[in-house]
């Protein structure tokens, strides 16, 4: 005899979760889109109210004010579109400048937190603790309003070498003049760093089969400096130095980096920098003890095993956490707001915003810069660790 | 007959303990370290004796105005005599107690929950979550009982800074926990609205927040209605907040052993209850330091709401740095800010790192 079992009969029941589950999120989806729809309503009628015409037509229109720095051409008479890219040039300025000054401070720091020289060890924990303590907006409001306002100004300006003035006009630095030699420096730079990709293949292929080492870092240098300096020599300086001079009661001439900039990359990396400390450090605690012994025992010496077994494990674990380091100083770079450095939010959120009154608008266009920034940062870092994961049994 | 006499103990070997092997262990067991410890002591010369004798020794301690001032040092007269202002903003001089009185009432009302044989904690807890909040807006905001009413545009100071932090805490707790739940949940139009809800908002910083809760959010409304600026700078923390609350709560129910979620699920709990019961009360207690950290960046966070206009420790102090009475004093303001935010957030941090200890259970292996 067959056995069958006959299904039970499909009846739609409360007590099924299937049933409930469905019903729960149908729900929950609608009461979404009807609140979604209730608050479009309100708004709509909100606007029509007060004669705001929605859209973005807004942004052709031209701003008529003038921008403190702008990495770009830029006059009054510009488009609010414009005034968007010079917000959004700023914004991503100071990440960058940020980025790289605050990993280069946080790796000595978390170096620094795990030295067995007691001073050394004793004073980044005070810089962490210190700073990491303390609101990023006070910090940036600290160093603009407390410091380099203070500083004397353009007359009586702290001078460095001749060349560098610091002053409450901000700094005032050479600036590089490409030259008709620039073109062939650049190419030859490309053409030593193409070199280098060469020779690093060959001295890989060559170690893997004859496991004869080869000075790659000493080499590349090499290249590095003899490549662009001989078409240094046959071509001429690829750059000529313009500097600063006081004229009157301003300096003309040479690149200057306004107070707010200095202000924010500064209070950014300083803050910024107490984080990376402690994540740098943590990730090289985590490589256990016993890699290391290992390492020597196989007959690396010091470098070597910090090179090859200590940081890459460590790096493992400090990828993450830094990425989203990263992610917070782009973000904390919008505190910019309360000293009205002329990015994004200070900018568009700010100056736009109160020109033109289209709020939704602006704000939307703001916040997705952030969510575009935020999403293709996490994209490339997952990617990033997807490469460098542990491959697991 | 001869006897036998010990010689004198001799020294403990110098190179081995005391202070001068510490010295050579620590500071000086390379060139490398000696030449990082003289720079250290440079670094510490160049910067402690010059702060010490602004902050302290050449400091001017007591006067009423600027021209009190006269010595090099920084000027502590200005936040003597600011001082009511950066602690209660411009809230009335005369209806000051109300906000002590709120203050203590915390203080008596946390101090049983940190006795370690008190019964009853967690009912008593619950009971004080709930109840402390009303007393405390009636007491503050006042309007009932005969108690005057002080609107929220004359909050300030430091008052108005842990009325944030605190009414963002406690909105966005709950909220981050119901995200988290719907985060790991198997339906997948819940889980799909979570995710997106969470990571829109911690996609974005908090300042275009607080821009949107404070220029959209009353276009959202319907007409008539209006709340005023700090309730809309709470509803944008409470929201921003509940996307970071809702990590840190998804690592800890990530964390708890699936063994847990089927053991609950085999004694025939229903989600609710295995949530609730099982997976939850195991999960929080894991991340409190995670959340402790949450509290922290939102403390530190809530100077942001100087862009919007709300007259909190930091913006009080940017204030009174630009009166003309008392020009040239940004510097002396903004220390005595960045002080007491740093012994708030120093103190939590140091409580994180001590609950981390205590509550570890063994859960890592």
């Amino acid at each position: 005899m067959q056995n069958q079992i006959s299904a039970p009969k499909q009846r739609l029941s409360l007590s099924d979760p299937k049933v409930r589950a469905w019903l729960f999120q149908i729900i929950t989806v609608v009461a979404v889109v009807a609140m979604g729809w209730y608050l479009f309503d309100n708004t709509q009628t909100n606007l029509q109210h007060r004669g705001i015409t929605s859209g973005f037509g807004f942004l052709e229109n031209s701003a008529g004010f003038g921008i403190a720095q702008h990495l770009i051409p830029f006059t009054e008479s510009d488009t609010y579109a414009r005034v968007f890219l010079i917000g959004l040039l700023n914004t991503l300025l100071v990440t960058f400048i940020g980025v790289i000054l605050a990993t280069l401070l946080g790796f000595i720091v978390g170096v620094a937190r795990l030295s067995n020289n007691w001073i050394i060890n004793k004073l980044a924990t005070v810089y962490v603790e210190v700073f990491r303590n303390i609101p990023p907006l006070l910090q940036i409001l600290f160093w603009y309003f407390a410091v380099f306002l203070t500083l004397p100004g353009p007359r009586a300006a702290h001078g460095f070498l001749g060349s560098f003035f610091v002053s409450s006009r901000g700094l005032n630095m050479p600036a590089a003049i490409a030259t008709d030699a620039a073109w062939p420096f650049v190419i030859s730079v490309v053409l030593a760093i193409v070199a280098i990709v060469f020779m690093t293949r060959w001295a890989n292929k060559r170690f893997e089969a004859t496991g004869v080492p080869f000075h790659k870092f000493w080499a590349g240098l090499a290249l590095f400096i003899v490549i662009p300096a001989l078409c240094a020599l046959i071509f001429g300086a690829p750059v000529h130095w313009e500097l600063p001079e006081l004229k009157g009661f301003n300096f003309v001439g040479g690149w200057v980096l306004i107070p707010e900039l200095l202000a924010l990359t500064l209070a950014l990396t300083v803050y910024t920098a107490a984080f990376i400390a402690e994540i740098v450090r943590s990730g090289i605690k985590s490589v256990s003890h016993g890699q290391t012994e290992a390492a020597r025992s196989l007959g690396l010496r010091p470098g070597p095993t910090l090179r090859k077994v200590i940081i890459p494990q460590a790096l493992r674990v400090i990828i993450p956490p830094l990425t989203s380091q990263y992610l917070n100083l782009a973000k904390n770079s919008s505190l910019a707001a309360g000293i009205g450095y002329p990015e994004m939010v200070s900018l568009f959120a700010g100056t736009v915003l109160n020109q033109t009154g289209q709020a939704i608008e602006v704000i939307a266009i703001t916040m997705s810069v952030y969510l575009a920034i935020s999403i293709s940062i996490s994209l490339l870092m997952n990617w990033y660790n997807k490469r460098i994961a542990l491959i697991e049994r | 007959m001869t006897s036998h006499t010990f010689k004198p103990d001799m020294p403990p070997p110098s190179k081995v303990f005391g202070p001068v092997a510490w010295m050579r262990q620590n500071l000086f067991s390379s060139w490398i370290n000696t030449l990082l410890t003289l720079f250290a002591i440079y670094l510490i010369w160049l910067v402690v004796p010059p702060l010490l004798s602004w902050a302290i020794f050449d400091a001017n301690w007591v006067g009423t105005t600027r021209a009190d001032c006269t010595k090099a040092g920084a000027c502590w007269v200005f936040i003597e005599q600011r001082f009511g202002q950066f602690m209660y903003g411009y809230y009335p001089q005369e209806l000051r107690w109300r906000v002590d009185l709120t203050v203590w009432l915390a203080i008596i009302g946390v101090a049983p929950l940190f006795i370690k044989v008190m019964p009853r904690k967690a009912i008593y807890g619950l009971s004080f979550l709930f109840i402390y909040p009303i007393i405390a807006y009636f007491l503050l905001h006042g309007g009932v009982f005969g108690l005057v009413n002080v609107p929220t545009s004359q909050w300030g100071g430091l008052m108005l800074t842990l009325v944030i932090a605190t009414v963002g805490i406690a909105g966005a707790l709950p909220l981050g926990v119901i995200l988290a739940l719907g985060r790991r949940s198997e339906m997948p139009a819940i889980r799909v609205m979570c995710v997106t809800f969470i990571e829109f908002w911690r996609g974005v910083p908090l300042i275009t927040v607080l821009f949107m809760s404070s220029v959209m959010l009353p276009l959202f409304l319907p007409e008539g209605m209006n709340f005023d600026k700090l309730l809309r700078a709470l509803i944008g923390v409470i929201l921003f907040q509940s996307a970071y609350v809702a990590e840190v709560v998804r690592g800890g129910m990530q964390a708890i052993p699936k063994g847990q979620y089927e053991a609950a699920a085999a004694m025939g709990l229903g989600y609710w209850r295995r949530m609730g019961l099982v997976i939850l009360p195991q999960a929080l207690k894991m991340v409190i330091p995670g959340l402790v950290n949450t509290v922290i960046a939102l403390f530190k966070d809530t100077s942001l709401v100087i862009i919007i206009g709300l007259f909190d420790l930091l913006n009080s102090v940017k204030q009174a740095a630009a009166d003309p009475k008392w020009l040239g004093m940004a510097t002396e303001g903004y220390v005595f800010a960045a002080l007491v935010f740093w012994i708030f957030c120093f103190g939590m941090s140091r409580y994180s790192m001590h609950l981390e200890r205590k509550l570890d259970t063994g859960h890592k292996r």
